[in-house]
């Protein structure tokens, strides 16, 4: 019992990473919370739905096809939205507001095309199998969706580590005037950021959508929510710590349901959160912030 | 001689203080040239004007004959101006040779790249030894060798410095010094700002000193050095 429960906080925990780390990623680089990222999440999902329906393309092109909507979407919030902010040099909270702005147009927007109702993938779009490994049963859709997310999570990660552009983004994260100064062209590097991030954000919807086997125009909420308190917990800006933190959300809303009540998991796993947070302020991976001279 | 660098009656804000009030200045090809001045005189808004990451309020800059003065920070390091910053801003919580490789972003040729760090490495052993490790975690000195080093990794053709005596050991900045007249003998032109003025009056060609965003002074780097008035205010009597 308490192994199954395993594989599925894993296939949970790893959509709730996989969301959050691109969110922490534009928090890094950017400096702004994005509050978008929740309807980027679901344009994502609906785009995957209709490459699925519509166009008959199997999971992994539909989740390309998603990637490449909800990468647009973002590099578009960022350059309606965002950038005239950056440009006139406001910090946080004017980008912070600007983007709900974004999330309430295309959430809206979203409703009038496809009403209220939630949309499902094709019956036996992933198949009905599973497989034992030890004394845990994996279905192939929870397979799919670790295998996915993890995959694109590494990726990210060696994209910073090890390409020239993963390194430009590294540098401006650090510290922006001294990126310029190397010659990185730092508006690139943000769009190119933006674009990442949302394009995660759009896999984790079609994940979510599978994993639900529901596609709705509010999903964006409650995954919003879980994001940022996943990359508070894990230290702002920090991508190992979006992974973590990812993880222990899915774990501990995975085993409140399994153990206690479905009614409390929110409430559980937040106070979780919470306790947490007493003890690393900074979360996980966070450092405590530096006075900049 | 051919200039390099231009700066015609450039003024410019620092927040809402107005750093730099109309100043004028020249670099030649193959000079060193030595901005000196007290604390907040406006050197570092000097540079990180021609440098393109503080805008210019007035006035113009050139480089090689063309304006620059509108120019975006990563087009004016792509045309070959290349600043080492106050603090030395190395990336901190990238490896040595991130930051080496970092220096060449605007370069497409990687195996000379390689060969140019090794070159790094053969002028700075200590970097090599410390390759790997987060370049946050090198001395004061080696910082300064490992921005400098990864300045000359984009090649430049008119090196800003700004400050790179600032809080070392007095060893060390006799060996940075060494290392700057030596990456112009090799056909780099040098801005460089420094309050450490008796040091960047003896290793420039030309000198200027900078007093409240003004020039009040410009000479050959030999005369400032027996100039009253600099040696009073800058030299320690």
């Amino acid at each position: 019992m308490f192994l199954q429960q395993i594989a599925n906080a894993l296939a949970l925990g790893s959509v709730y990473a996989l969301f959050a780390i691109g969110f922490t990623l534009i928090f890094g680089v950017l400096e702004v919370i994005t509050l978008a990222h929740g309807a980027v999440f679901m344009v994502g999902a609906f785009a995957g739905l209709i490459a699925v329906t519509r166009f008959n393309l199997g999971i992994i092109p539909a989740i390309l096809t998603s990637m490449l909507a909800s990468g647009l979407l973002g590099f578009i919030i960022d350059f309606v939205a965002v950038r005239p902010l950056r440009k006139k040099k406001y910090h946080h909270l004017a980008p912070m507001i600007a983007t709900i702005g974004c999330a309430t147009i295309i959430t809206s927007i979203s409703q009038g095309i496809f009403g209220a109702e939630a949309y499902r993938f094709p019956f036996d779009f992933v198949p009905t199998k599973s497989y034992e490994i030890g004394d845990i049963q994996l279905t192939l859709l929870q397979l799919v969706i670790i295998g996915i997310s993890f995959s694109l999570m590494i990726m990210l990660i060696l994209l910073l580590k090890r390409t020239k552009w993963g390194k430009a983004v590294r540098a401006v994260a650090e510290n922006r005037r001294t990126a310029a100064l190397l010659g990185i062209p730092v508006e690139r590097v943000f769009q190119i950021t933006s674009f990442t991030s949302s394009a995660l954000g759009g896999a984790a919807g079609v994940l979510t959508g599978l994993n639900f086997n529901a596609i709705h125009t509010y999903m964006g909420g409650p995954i919003l929510h879980r994001g940022i308190a996943v990359i508070i917990l894990g230290g702002m800006g920090d991508i190992r710590g979006a992974m973590a933190g990812g993880l222990i959300l899915g774990f501990s809303e995975i085993m409140s349901v399994a153990y206690i009540s479905s009614d409390f998991r929110d409430a559980i796993s937040f106070g979780l959160l919470f306790l947490i947070l007493l003890i690393r302020p900074s979360g996980i991976f966070g450092k405590v912030p530096e006075r900049k001279g | 001689m051919k200039r390099v660098l231009e700066l015609t009656e450039v003024y410019a804000n620092y927040g809402h203080i107005q750093a730099l009030k109309g100043i004028s200045l020249t670099v030649n090809e193959g000079e060193i040239v030595a901005l000196i001045g007290a604390n907040g005189a406006g050197k570092s808004t000097a540079l990180n004007t021609i440098s393109g990451i503080v805008r210019a309020a007035k006035g113009k800059i050139l480089y090689k004959g063309n304006d620059i003065t509108k120019s975006p920070a990563h087009l004016i390091v792509r045309g070959g101006i290349v600043q080492v910053p106050e603090g030395r801003a190395i990336l901190k919580t990238l490896k040595v040779i991130e930051n080496l490789e970092l220096g060449a972003f605007i370069r497409k040729d990687p195996l000379q790249i390689k060969k140019d760090i090794e070159e790094v490495f053969d002028r700075f052993p200590i970097l090599k030894k410390r390759a790997n490790q987060p370049a946050g975690t090198l001395s004061g000195g080696e910082q300064q060798m490992l921005a400098i080093g990864r300045a000359l990794m984009a090649r430049p053709k008119l090196l800003l410095l700004d400050e790179p005596s600032m809080g070392l050991a007095p060893l060390v900045v006799k060996e940075i010094f060494n290392i700057i007249q030596e990456i112009n003998k090799n056909g780099t032109s040098i801005l460089v700002v420094e309050q450490n003025a008796r040091m960047a009056l003896k290793i420039s060609h030309r000198g200027y000193v900078l007093e409240t965003g003004s020039i009040v002074l410009g000479d050959s780097s030999a005369d400032l050095l027996n100039n009253k008035k600099v040696i009073e205010a800058y030299l320690g009597g």
